[in-house]
């Protein structure tokens, strides 16, 4: 059972309260863009075995979307924090970089 | 006017612990800047203030809970919900803000009894061991969204969408069966 801390609303919750919202750190493409930058915008995906950064709602409590790091492999998360920015913070990368010394960064 | 009924007109059933659905309840939705001083002032002057994360305060017989960074819910008399919802409406008329009277869009719940958290804890995700009195936790009762709240001493309340109230009802019935105790 995955267990998250949603940062909007500071409660520990597990995963049924949760909706997933797929990969984090996504830039997207919209009208303007070339055909490949919109293909891979929609459909190119990392699916790393091991650190992974996702988007998940806490869809039955406070409603809002927040980010998370964790392990694909282990279920190991590494922590969670708000949506409203465009990188992990960077206490959370150090963290990770900690326990994952082969880590290849988030990028 | 017709006579306004809640969705299950009071139906209480007694097993372990005694579930009722509250009747008529007045519940004003508020959505703004949870920092803004006119909020503060709206709230203020229905002997309310603005509660801090996850909490619900009661002051006479209304009461003001947290629901989201961006989000309160109001509870008062039902005949006076329209009022409370045209005051703060007022409070807040230069705010970025949005406040319904969503009385009859809703349904509440007791769960009373000393074992009523055992109702609950076969429903819902929560730790009950942590639930502490004054805390809003939204979650949900098996399928269906439900707000849970100590509301007094060896009392649990539940608000969930009237249009599930009979769901609702259901599980509670069901879980607070004799028997079905988990301690
Ligand atoms: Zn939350």
């Amino acid at each position: 059972m995955l267990t998250l801390t949603c940062p909007c609303c500071g409660v520990t919750v597990e995963e049924t309260e949760l909706a997933p919202g797929g990969e984090a750190h996504l830039k997207r493409f919209g009208p303007g863009s070339s055909d490949e930058e919109f293909e891979t915008y929609m459909f190119a995906r990392k699916n790393p075995k091991g650190v992974h950064f996702e988007r998940w709602r806490h869809a039955y409590g406070c409603g809002k979307w927040f980010l998370t790091a964790r392990c694909t492999a282990t279920l190991e998360v590494f922590g969670s924090y708000p949506a409203q920015t465009t990188e992990p913070p960077a206490e959370l990368i150090a963290k990770i970089k900690e326990k994952r010394p082969g880590w290849e960064g988030y990028k | 006017m017709s006579k306004a009924v809640s969705a299950l007109n009071g139906q209480s059933h007694t097993g372990f612990a005694t579930v009722t659905e509250a009747g008529l309840k007045g519940m004003v939705t508020l959505r703004a800047d949870l920092d803004s001083k006119a909020l503060a002032k709206g709230l203020k002057a229905l002997g309310l203030k603005v509660p801090a994360q996850r909490a619900i305060v009661t002051e006479g017989a209304r009461s003001v809970a947290w629901m989201s960074p961006d989000e309160l819910l109001v509870l008062c008399g039902y005949e006076e919900a329209a009022q409370v919802t045209a005051d703060l409406e007022q409070a807040l008329a230069k705010e970025h803000a949005l406040v319904t009277n969503v009385s009859d869009a809703r349904a509440m719940f007791t769960v009373s009894g000393a074992k009523g958290d055992e109702v609950l804890m076969k429903l819902c995700p929560i730790d009950f061991e942590t639930l502490e009195a004054g805390e809003m936790r939204r979650s949900r009762a098996a399928q269906v969204a439900a707000a849970v709240w100590r509301s007094g001493p060896e009392e649990l309340s539940v608000i969930c969408f009237r249009s599930v109230a009979g769901y609702m009802m259901g599980l509670l019935e069901v879980s607070s069966r004799k028997g079905g105790e988990i301690y």
